[in-house]
């Protein structure tokens, strides 16, 4: 490029960022640190290294401050929720199940809040801490969104969270059972979560085995991930309190094909049952293989709620059948759920295929409900949501009646109403699921 | 006319329409027509196929100087494609293939078809479209330069103005958005405006180049002080971003920033030096691991450690690390140096996954809450901010990078880029040009993964697959190896570009393989490259072209 | 100009300091292997009955390795590059023979006829993987022929991310489970038998690539350009079929491996082709590039160290999870076989020179 048209297109990229240089002099709201000041401050906080400059003030009486911001939404704009779900690769059906309760969810509600049209963006998280940075950082960035469903899979809100956290908004998952997530001294306020705590999973699990079943000696498999690390922890403890023993605790990558070598370590000290609370498809090669192995060919297998839905089954086939799965349970539900079920059915053609579709939709109603309670309306149509009174009235959800049952929020997030069930795979037709492949046997 | 020119034609349709039925099925045709260019109708994918029709038209018509001929066969290729696009459409409703491909849907047909479905309006409405794209490029192939080309890239600024909607929409003043765009693309109006902006100003820039009038321009400033000038003018633009740029745009320049330390460094060891580094990666994750693990309350040891104190040791033990790496591949040649150090690359992603590393490493969650900078009362917290510390290190590594070309080293590693053994004999020390290339471009890389791990304030093993290091080969070698405002190019391009269009996220790596491909085939030497660096490479391509015809027409030649 | 041939690294050499410290990490990870080894068999946690399993598996395994590896040699030997998009390959033979399988499946015609239902699976696969092959040679090597390393290196990788994510696109991210072979259900006698199907189709397939490449002009052209393309090309040889020639064999044999590995592990995805070539590569490299009879030894050595290695090496340690580390093993192999003896463990038949 001759020097004469070099300078020449400097001087346009200079034109640009002037323009842009002059209509930016005050910079875009960016959230103060989590250390809150306290909530009746008028002015905007004293002291804080970020530019934390509200919008150009108006002269409404209604309109609200608020410590983290106020989300302004004018007339004719839509309330913007978001998703954070898993909806690609092995554990695409967990994802999609769960999106699909909060579309529904939305369609109840007619698409509208407030008057105002509600938008769903959302992105996917991938089951894992990387997915869930990068989800969690680009929703981060849309200053337009009001609450987040998400995430799928614990060890990406371990990681996503935080950076939801910092940027001042609000999620509730539907699916998160990882104790971690909600325990005092790693939990951050922008985090709920509406499915059960695994601290009730492992130990329902651990019941089973040893009591009903009346096994004494397991192994446990986990996949790294924060979920199955601590679902095989909680249950290794049960499993012991209960006069049972571990025999061995192993783990496997997600994206492990060859499972050989830790089953044959495992069967090296002979367990009766082997539980894996793992996801696909390590999940299913891990049935698949552990037939094969010399030393196991009688070993019980068991996993939990990141393996109940069809492919588990389709992909493993024969050898799926008495594979006993521990989760949600769908069954005591009530006509609520019933209904529920027959509108998914004819919105997208299949019976639910995971477990926590319907913990999506009640994490959905949840912050609708929230939302309506703090947020602000004023004359000229103008709504305003101040994001910190968002997390308070979420936190003080009181027996919200949601599908999954009798919602109340706890000071660190838990807010199920937890109810597990442990199901065996009796047949090989993934049809008609999930009655036609699975059971509950027990509670 | 002859049957020879004929089938070249109908061929060169031939594989545009079978382009259009990979991207179809694929599902980026129909997953970006969600996304409206200009007014409501014009979304990407008519945009895209309308390109591909013109694109099939100008790689038959430009062989034929006169206008005639230029415009009949480009139109003939126009129409086969158009054929072919009508076909799969056809297919796709009377046979259900969606079992099989997942993206063979009812909504792919009626992109496919204008709007219209599979349906005699529709047929008419495809033909016509690829019959009018067909003619114009060829009208605009056949008109006086540089005004074909002034309206075609007119036109596609337009498009990329209306693509980048989301992005611009809060940086620019909100009047001139809401006179330019409407709800979701640019509005008619707007992108009127903008085409005949962008046209005059494309017009003087190519009337500019090379004429005295500019010249005169220029020589207001005095000589000496012409580059600092501009370089001081760059510097300052690149400053302002923080002040403008929303907590999105900031996120995005950070990351661009960081694989532009990391091109930077790389350079150093291929660019400069020769050397083929596949495992770059695992640099920045020794940097970024070393600033996790020391300042982290996570991770069990009794001390954490400042930002600014763990930096200088990530850097000191990344330098190590290049060391560590350049010892065993110092004998290797170019494949085999590639394979070796993508290996290396990969054993340090395998054990800071493990679970036997996992008390000192994190394993497979990764490690959180890592320290921010802090300096004295000021803590660096959000993305413009740190945009700051960033752009510091870029012109750092620039001003590094530059003193290092011009040095003694600098000689050393051309020369041993170009014939090892031959700088041996003239008394270069291949030992210790190797290594220090190897060391000082993995500091780069460690700076540049410290200040990630800051940024994002947690690191999870999966960020530092072998992708990473692909893509900073990738961008080095798309802006032009060896030049520096290549690795800035490339960035851009590579890391810039894919991270603003963030809903196309699922066809980025797709769309990433074609350019890779392309860019390999019509510009080896990259977009800005060295001067000498690009007369080798296309020479050595252009000599076994002539020898070996690359002939892509049917039967033998 | 001589290439530093193994002999040369002892003779009359001045140790230089960098040698040195090379050799001594050699020598540190060698012994750390043996201790470890010695310490598990001491343990004796395994029966032997788990070792030969382990072995077992590492044929198949190592097999399948093999078949991909002679792609990667046979490409290297007669254009000096590495064909990184030989994975992807791989899969697409894999995944789209899956809809042929389910296919079957779901008509009955497997249950009833497994043997032709396997064989017509294999030959699909086959001839999927060749189009494919031939296709990217094509496109994206044929017209950079000439061109330095780097530049086809770059084209390979990103026509590895093109055929990846292509086939993503069309079939989706999710995973694909084949349908169980009724007659490789369960063992013979002490082994599985789809191991045991694996390691005959391998085998098979082995003997006629030798017999393609001895026997007939085809063969004889691919060898003559691989041994020295000018001289094959004065001598009349098409130099142009006999390179698209190479990569349609290599691109068959690829694509039985698919279908050999989808038997084994049963559950295919888009991604299934990356680790696997890589190995594969490392397994060429192993037995010596270029150099067939070597890719096929490489393969297995490398099947069965992944096999046994990680429980064998690391066992006696006590270190957690050692499987996981059995990547780690395959790519050190990789880096000390490409420093110690870049020829590899045959040695390499073609090369040495470097082409410019």
């Amino acid at each position: 490029m001759q020097r004469p048209a070099r300078l020449f297109t400097m001087l346009l990229l200079s034109l640009v960022f002037v323009l842009a240089a002059c209509q930016r002099a005050q910079p875009t709201p960016t959230p103060a640190p989590a250390a809150q000041p306290s909530p009746t401050q008028p002015a905007a906080p004293a002291a804080s290294p970020t530019p934390a400059a509200q919008p150009t003030p108006q002269a409404q009486v209604t309109k609200p401050t608020d410590p983290i911001g106020v989300l302004e939404i004018k007339p004719g704009e839509p309330i913007v929720l978001a998703w954070m779900l898993t909806v690609s690769g092995g554990t695409a059906q967990l994802g999609e199940d769960s999106k699909r309760g909060i579309e529904i969810a939305i369609d109840d509600l007619g698409g509208q809040l407030l008057g105002h049209k509600i938008e769903l963006v959302g992105e996917d998280s991938g089951c894992n801490p990387e997915g869930g940075q990068a989800a969690a950082t680009r929703l981060a960035a849309n200053p337009r969104i009001v609450a987040i469903v998400g995430s799928s899979c614990s060890s990406e809100a371990r990681v996503g969270a935080p950076i939801i956290d910092q940027a001042g908004l609000v999620m509730v998952s539907p699916s998160n059972t990882a104790p971690d997530l909600t325990d005092p001294a790693k939990h951050v306020n922008a985090y709920l979560r509406v499915a059960h705590n695994d601290k009730v999973q492992g130990r329902v699990a651990a019941e089973f085995v040893v009591n009903k079943l009346g096994l004494k000696k397991v192994a446990t498999i986990h996949d790294g991930s924060l979920y199955a690390e601590q679902l095989a922890n909680v249950f290794a403890e049960n499993v012991k309190k209960l006069g049972g023993t571990v025999v061995a605790q192993e783990a496997v990558s997600p994206d492990d094909t060859d499972m050989r070598p830790v089953l044959t370590r495992i069967a090296t000290q002979q367990p009766e049952l082997i539980y894996y609370p793992i996801f696909n498809p390590a999940g299913s090669f891990i049935t698949i293989q552990a037939k094969e192995i010399s030393g196991l060919e009688n070993v019980k297998l068991m996993s939990a709620d990141g393996l109940l839905e069809p492919q588990t089954v389709q992909n493993a086939g024969q050898a799926a059948v008495g594979l006993y799965l521990s989760g949600p349970d769908l069954t005591v539900l009530g006509p609520k759920y019933q209904e529920f079920v027959q509108k998914y059915q004819q919105k997208y053609g299949t019976k639910p295929v995971a477990g926590f579709h319907a913990h999506a939709y009640d994490a959905t109603m949840m912050i609708v409900e929230a939302i309506k309670k703090v947020a602000v309306q004023a004359p000229d149509g103008t709504l305003y949501i101040p994001r910190k009174a968002l997390r308070d009235a979420l936190y003080e959800t009181k027996n919200f009646q949601g599908l999954t049952g009798n919602l109340t929020c706890d000071q660190y997030g838990d807010c199920a109403d937890p109810k597990i069930a442990v199901y065996e795979v009796f047949s090989t037709d993934t049809a008609n699921w999930p009655d036609s492949a699975i059971r509950k046997i027990y509670p | 006319m002859s049957l020879a020119t004929l089938r070249r034609a109908l061929f060169i349709g031939l594989l545009g329409g079978i382009a259009v039925w990979h991207l179809s099925l694929v599902g980026l045709i129909p997953a970006f027509a969600q996304r409206r260019l200009i007014g409501e109708t014009l979304t990407f994918s008519y945009a895209l196929l309308v390109a591909l029709f013109a694109l099939a038209a100008h790689a038959t018509g430009r062989r034929y100087p006169g206008a005639l001929q230029r415009v009949a066969w480009g139109t003939l290729s126009a129409l086969t494609a158009g054929l072919l696009v009508l076909a799969l459409a056809l297919i796709v409703t009377q046979v259900n293939l969606r079992q099989i491909f997942l993206n063979a849907t009812p909504e792919l047909t009626r992109v496919l078809t204008f709007g219209a479905g599979v349906s005699p309006a529709g047929v008419l409405r495809t033909i016509l479209i690829a019959a009018v794209a067909g003619v114009a490029s060829g009208g605009l192939g056949a008109t006086p330069a540089p005004w074909g080309r002034v309206s075609v890239f007119a036109a596609l600024a337009t498009l990329l103005l209306g693509l980048l909607r989301d992005v611009l929409g809060p940086i620019l003043p909100s009047g001139l958005v809401s006179v330019l765009y409407g709800p979701a693309g640019l509005s008619v109006p707007g992108a009127v405006v903008i085409f005949v902006l962008f046209f005059l100003l494309f017009a003087l820039r190519w009337s500019l180049s090379g004429r005295a009038g500019a010249e005169r321009l220029v020589a207001f400033v005095p000589s000496p002080a012409r580059g600092p000038l501009a370089r001081l003018v760059v510097i300052l633009l690149l400053a302002s971003v923080p002040l403008w740029a929303g907590l999105f745009l900031s996120n995005v320049a950070d990351f661009v920033g960081f694989y532009i330390l990391m091109g930077l460094g790389l350079n150093l060891v291929l660019g400069f030096a020769g050397l083929l580094d596949l495992g770059y990666v695992a640099f920045f994750a020794v940097g970024a691991y070393t600033m996790a693990v020391l300042t982290s309350p996570e991770i069990g040891q009794r001390f954490t450690l400042d930002f600014w104190v763990a930096l200088p040791i990530a850097i000191v033990l990344t330098v190590c690390a290049g060391l560590l790496v350049g010892l065993p591949v110092l004998r290797m040649r170019g494949d085999y140096l590639a394979i070796a150090t993508l290996g290396f690359g990969e054993i340090v992603r395998l054990l800071v996954l493990s679970d036997w590393l996992k008390p000192y490493l994190g394993g497979a969650q990764g490690v959180t809450r890592i320290a921010r900078p802090q300096i004295g009362p000021l803590r660096i917290d959000s993305p413009q901010e740190f945009y700051v510390l960033v752009l510091l290190s870029c012109l750092l590594a620039w001003f590094l990078s530059i003193r290092l070309r011009d040095s003694r080293l600098g000689r050393a590693w051309f020369a041993i880029r170009e014939d090892e053994f031959v700088a041996q004999a003239m008394g270069i020390n291949r030992v210790t040009a190797k290594l220090s290339a190897f060391a000082i471009g993995a500091s780069f890389g460690g700076l540049s993964g410290a200040l990630f791990a800051s940024l994002v304030g947690s690191v999870v093993p999966a960020s530092f697959s072998l992708l990473v290091s692909i893509n900073v080969v990738a961008l080095l070698v798309l802006g032009g190896m060896g030049s520096l405002p290549g690795v800035v190019v490339g960035a851009l391009a590579l890391v810039g570009i894919p991270e603003l269009l963030r809903e196309f996220q699922e066809y980025r790596l797709l769309v990433y393989g074609i350019v890779l491909i392309a860019m390999m085939l019509f510009r080896p030497a990259g977009l800005l490259p060295e001067r000498i660096h690009r007369r080798e490479l296309e020479e050595a391509v252009e000599e076994v072209r002539e020898v070996a015809p690359a002939e892509i027409a049917p039967g033998r030649s | 100009m001589a290439i530093a041939t193994p002999r040369s690294f002892l003779s009359g050499r001045r140790l230089e300091a960098s040698q040195l410290i090379v050799w001594t990490i050699g020598a540190v990870l060698l012994g750390i292997v043996f201790v470890g080894s010695v310490l598990t068999l001491r343990a004796g946690h395994y029966t032997a009955a788990q070792w030969r399993d382990f072995i077992v598996f590492g044929i198949a395994q190592g097999s399948i390795y093999a078949l991909i590896a002679l792609g990667y040699t046979m490409v290297y030997g007669v254009l000096r590059m590495i064909n990184f998009a030989h994975g992807e390959v791989f899969m697409s033979g894999a995944m789209t023979t899956f809809f042929l399988a389910d296919y079957l499946n779901r008509s009955g015609f497997l249950k009833a006829h497994p043997w032709i239902s396997l064989i017509a699976m294999l030959l699909f696969s086959g001839l999927v993987s060749m189009t494919i092959a031939v296709l990217v040679e094509r496109i994206a090597y044929r017209p950079l022929r000439g061109a330095p390393r780097l530049v086809p290196l770059i084209t390979a990788v990103g026509a590895s991310f093109f055929l990846k994510y292509t086939f993503r696109g069309l079939f989706g991210s999710g995973v694909r489970a084949y349908p169980a072979i009724p007659v490789l259900q369960g063992k013979l006698w002490v082994f599985q038998k789809t191991q045991i199907a694996v390691f005959v189709g391998v085998a098979i397939t082995l003997l006629l690539l030798v017999l393609f490449l001895q026997r007939t002009r085809a063969g004889l052209a691919i060898r003559a350009v691989a041994e020295d393309r000018e001289a094959a090309a004065l001598m009349g040889v098409d130099v142009d079929r006999a390179i698209v020639t190479t990569f349609a064999v290599g691109g068959f044999m690829a694509g039985i491996a698919g279908v050999l590995y989808a038997l084994v592990f049963i559950q295919v995805q888009f991604f299934m082709g990356f680790l696997p070539g890589i190995k594969a590569f490392t397994a060429a490299v192993l037995g010596g590039i270029g150099n067939l009879p070597g890719a096929a030894v490489g393969g297995l050595v490398l099947g069965i160290i992944e096999s046994v290695g990680p429980s064998l090496f690391f066992d006696g340690y006590g270190i957690r999870a050692a499987h996981q580390l059995k990547d780690v093993i395959a790519f050190t192999i990789l880096v000390l076989i490409l420093i110690f003896r870049p020829t590899g463990i045959l040695g390499e038949r073609l090369g040495g020179e470097e082409r410019v």
